[in-house]
């Protein structure tokens, strides 16, 4: 856990004096309630938590959660956040971004923050659009999106966050979405990860791009259309009835049916969340002749690094010297006497 | 040897009282690393000094070309110096690029010591000349020793078993011996510091050590029938005190250092590699044990970034960089201005625009830095006239940095970062603290807590996250005042904007002095940064030929003294030379409207004495000097250069 000490809350705790002020029905505010939701359950203490975001609907959450929180600019969350918590480690980090502010202007840093493997948790609302700047086509938007920008439909092919933060180096890696009640679950885990967590969210944006997610996240028929991870235990959807199993000759993921539950038999894998190789074919699992693989798709921690930044600044700095005046007087030094001259 | 001036009249009769040297060779003939060592010498010997190293941007450019050639220039004497000198006295070439390229350099009746073993027919087509000018009499006007340095170097150092081509990478320390010898200098620094250097390969520390004494016997021969002669510099006289010789990029470092400790608190420097600014993220990675985190960020705009984040969090954050990176990270500085966080932004100018001239040095980020931003963003703006004053101003922008809760640029320039000079070792008991006091408690009535109250400087509360009670929002939306809520009401921008602006205006700023000269008269010449010597040279001259003529140099560019106006208007003409198309002097027009005149270069060169003093001659003809030239009284007392007494 992120904090030694669990502190007492509930989620009136962490609500705002600040008026919410996205558009009526927008996922962002069912993601908020179940952040809020989930801050008493892991006994975080609201001052010790800090928000950061960087532009977008998205980027707006600092300003609804009572704890510490920076708005700052598109994209550059994630550097914002390492300088945060390399300053101060003990500070429980919290990063919110959008699909456009996360991969497209901020992809760099996404990609980095991934890699040097900070310890914080990083919520990107994927919601395949830009809302704020009212409704442009993102990174994320399918193939033939029409929107202002792309009035013909949009041509490029859209990047996928979870299979992006995997390749990056992510630890951790989860996905959920806006009003789906296992959201907590997954946040939970994501906060008891030592490392960067990344975890998408897919949100309903309800003006420019609404029900693109409607036909996984639609409670009718999700069983058929949601394969929810848990580690240690087959990868079963469709009430059990099918699951997920491995084609050896193709080196591949498929869907096997599943027999009178004998899901052994059915050759269903079992979820592991540290087999990176499995990971990577179930964020590339692609939607349509599979489930949406939600959950905990991948947890194996490694050091994070602002424990090594401490540990190799512990190790420089045992046994040095830390007088200004000899730092000043470094290398080689001659002294004048007073009579003017070089001694 | 051939010598073509054995005719001539002896240079050097009498010992002079400053001596200008260039070394220059291939980019991977190691000049830059002679150049540093014979500074050390030079400095141990008591001499003052100022250097300027001049290198291509390229790493290993094709050898013997033209653009290769890397130099290193040193102006020393017994005198003060305030400039790594107009023409170089002694001109070591070791191949003929080198030559070529710094010839026109050189003073008349200078010294070539010229390495003939590299002027071969294939190295004279590569520096595109027809006929070896060693042979053509194209030097005549010149003395000239020419020998072959690397069959002597090879010889030297054949005791020990190297190649050739590790034996000719012995070259720079045959022809450092041979100035170490020229300028009466002890070898044994040179020794040691070799053995260090090669702590774990003796050979090569030896046959280095083989190929410096070589060099230096090489002189006591060379006495007896040529054109060189041993020449003693006297030391400097200087104030009393421990000396070192420094860099504009470690009196930075250093500087920031003793800044964050004055602040208490530990620093954050984020940075991203770029010329010539990296060697600030060199230095400060090495100083872990002062509280120091570096962190060498994905980018330019990540290194801010990180460095806001850290200054949000309750350190000092500092970044780095030259031209086009501070343009990349404009935004953030943005960012920084609206939430009213400390940060020292460092910029280590280059030519640009662009990528531009990576390792020639520029003033011309000035309007960048005052005005560079979008919105109304002001941010204090301090330059840097010297490597020593690089440190007192780095300290500077520390202070202001906290004490007024915002953003502050140090403007720097390649001439500074690289450049060297002794440096008087300051106490640092005698630096005013200036510790910073985070809000531990809400300050509003009732209990309320107002993260943007201000305070007698115009600065809000610094609010470290991790205090209990005190979470609150900020971000890059217009807030409310005292609230720091979101606020987007007309009154409220009008009101937030002119405090952000006379937050800044307020940052207390020592008055203008008059480094040299009168308070008032004819001309006054005003300058910023790293034209302060040749600048201060070029007025003490014409003010010996008894002209009205004052030397003003300007650390803080804004805010401005809030003397400076008038100052400015107690004279007759005001000039500004600067090494742009006349930033400075824009800025001074518009905010006094004085009839201030430009004297611009942008040659990715320093300005030379010479032709600033022509400059300023114009302003005086046809008007005799105060009879005689009397003795002009220099006002030595505010320079910042502590070394030196003018005689």
């Amino acid at each position: 856990m992120n904090a030694p000490v669990k502190f007492e809350t509930t989620l009136k705790d962490w609500e705002t004096d600040q008026e919410v002020r996205w558009c009526p029905g927008c996922g962002d505010y069912a993601i908020l309630k179940a952040v809020q939701r989930t801050m008493p359950m892991i006994g975080a203490d609201p001052a010790k938590t800090v928000f950061i975001s960087g532009i977008g609907c998205s980027s707006r959450f600092p300003y609804y959660m009572e704890t510490y929180g920076f708005h700052t600019i598109h994209g550059r969350a994630p550097a914002f956040a390492t300088g945060a918590k390399l300053a101060n480690p003990e500070l429980d980090v919290w990063l919110v971004t959008g699909d456009g502010d996360g991969l497209s202007i901020g992809g760099n840093h996404m990609l980095h923050v991934l890699r040097r493997n900070v310890n914080m948790q990083i919520m990107l609302f994927n919601n395949e659009i830009y809302g704020l700047t009212k409704g442009q086509y993102s990174p994320t938007s399918r193939v033939g999106t029409k929107s202002p920008s792309t009035p013909i439909g949009s041509v490029d092919r859209p990047a996928s966050p979870a299979a992006f933060a995997l390749g990056a180096g992510a630890r951790f890696v989860g996905r959920g979405f806006d009003v789906s009640k296992h959201l907590p679950e997954v946040l939970i885990a994501a906060h008891a990860h030592q490392g960067a967590a990344f975890v998408e969210i897919f949100q309903n944006c309800i003006v420019y791009n609404k029900d693109v997610f409607e036909d996984f996240a639609a409670p009718k028929g999700a069983e058929d259309r949601q394969l929810w991870l848990k580690h240690g235990e087959p990868m079963l959807f469709a009430n059990g009835t099918k699951g997920i199993g491995l084609d050896r000759e193709r080196l591949c993921l498929t869907v096997v049916d599943v027999i009178d539950g004998d899901w052994q038999a059915a050759g269903v894998l079992v979820h592991d969340v540290a087999n990176r190789a499995v990971a990577h074919m179930l964020v590339e699992m692609p939607f349509g002749p599979f489930p949406m693989a939600l959950g905990v798709l991948y947890d194996d921690p490694r050091p994070t690094y602002e424990s090594a930044v401490a540990e190799e600044k512990g190790k420089a700095s045992e046994g040095k010297d830390t007088s200004l005046a000899r730092l000043f007087a470094k290398g080689q030094t001659w002294t004048v006497e007073a009579a003017g001259h070089p001694a | 040897m051939a010598t073509t001036a054995a005719d001539r009249p002896q240079q050097h009769a009498e010992a002079p009282d400053s001596v200008v040297v260039r070394f220059a060779g291939d980019s991977g003939d190691g000049m830059q690393l002679t150049g540093g060592q014979f500074t050390l010498s030079t400095a141990l010997a008591g001499n003052d000094l100022a250097t300027f190293p001049d290198f291509p941007a390229e790493i290993r450019a094709p050898q013997g070309t033209l653009f290769g050639v890397s130099a290193f220039q040193i102006n020393f004497g017994s005198r003060e110096i305030n400039t790594a000198g107009d023409a170089p006295d002694v001109l070591v070439a070791m191949n003929p690029a080198a030559l070529k390229v710094n010839l026109a350099a050189l003073k008349p009746g200078g010294l070539i010591i010229a390495d003939t073993g590299e002027f071969t027919r294939r190295n004279l087509e590569k520096a595109r000349y027809e006929a070896s000018p060693l042979d053509d009499g194209s030097l005549a006007k010149w003395q000239v020793l020419a020998f072959d340095i690397s069959a002597q170097t090879i010889e030297a150092v054949k005791p020990f078993g190297l190649g050739n081509k590790d034996a000719l990478r012995c070259k720079n320390m045959w022809t450092l011996g041979l100035a170490l010898w020229m300028f009466d200098r002890p070898r044994e620094p040179l020794h040691e510091w070799l053995r260090a250097k090669f702590r774990t390969k003796p050979e090569l520390a030896d046959a280095n050590i083989a190929a410096l004494d070589a060099g230096h016997a090489y002189g006591e021969t060379a006495e007896l029938s040529g054109p060189l002669r041993k020449l003693h510099i006297d030391p400097v006289e200087s104030a009393p005190g421990l000396y070192r010789t420094i860099t504009g990029a470690e009196a930075v470092s250093l500087g920031l250092v003793a800044g964050a400790q004055l602040a208490d608190l530990p620093m954050f420097f984020g940075g991203y590699p770029i010329t010539p600014a990296s060697s600030i993220l060199h230095h400060l990675a090495r100083l872990k044990e002062f509280g120091v985190t570096t962190f060498q960020a994905e980018d330019e705009i990540a290194a801010i970034c990180a460095a806001i984040g850290a200054s949000w969090a309750g350190q000092l954050g500092v970044t780095s960089s030259s031209g086009p990176g501070i343009a990349l990270k404009t935004e953030a500085m943005g960012l920084a201005i609206m939430t009213e966080l400390p940060l020292v932004i460092v910029n280590s100018q280059r030519g640009g625009p662009s990528t531009g001239l990576p390792t020639k040095t520029e003033q011309s980020d000035l309007y960048q830095a005052v005005y560079g931003r979008n919105g109304d963003a002001p941010l204090p703006v301090i330059a840097a006239r010297s490597p020593g004053d690089a440190f007192e101003c780095a300290i500077e922008a520390c202070r202001i940095a906290v004490q007024y809760m915002t953003p502050v640029m140090l403007l720097t320039d390649g001439y500074i970062a690289n450049a060297a000079e002794p440096w008087k070792v300051p106490d640092p008991a005698g630096f005013e603290p200036f510790p910073v006091s985070f809000l531990k408690e809400a300050n509003g009535p009732d209990g309320a807590l107002l993260p943007y109250k201000r305070d007698a400087n115009g600065a809000r509360p610094w609010i470290r996250p991790g205090t209990p009670g005190l979470m609150h929002r900020i971000g890059g939306i217009e807030k409310a005042q005292d609230t720091g809520h979101i606020d987007y009401s007309p009154d409220n921008h009008q009101a937030m904007t002119d405090a952000r602006l006379n937050k800044v205006l307020g940052v207390a700023v020592p008055d203008q002095d008059v480094c040299l000269g009168e308070t008032t008269g004819r001309l006054a010449v005003v300058g910023w940064g790293s034209t302060y010597g040749p600048i201060h040279q070029a007025v003490r001259r014409t003010r010996a030929s008894g002209h009205s003529v004052s030397h003003i140099h300007v650390r803080h560019i804004w805010p401005l003294p809030a003397n400076l106006g008038d100052l400015l208007r107690g004279f007759d003409k005001v000039l500004v030379p600067e090494m742009n198309t006349g930033q400075f002097k824009t800025l001074l027009r518009d905010q006094y409207l004085v009839d201030a005149q430009p004297l611009t270069k942008t040659s990715g060169q320093p300005f030379q004495i010479a032709e600033l003093e022509a400059a300023i001659a114009t302003y005086f003809d046809g008007i005799a000097g105060d009879a005689g030239g009397e003795t002009v009284e220099p006002n030595d007392q505010q320079l910042p250069n502590p070394v030196g007494v003018e005689q």
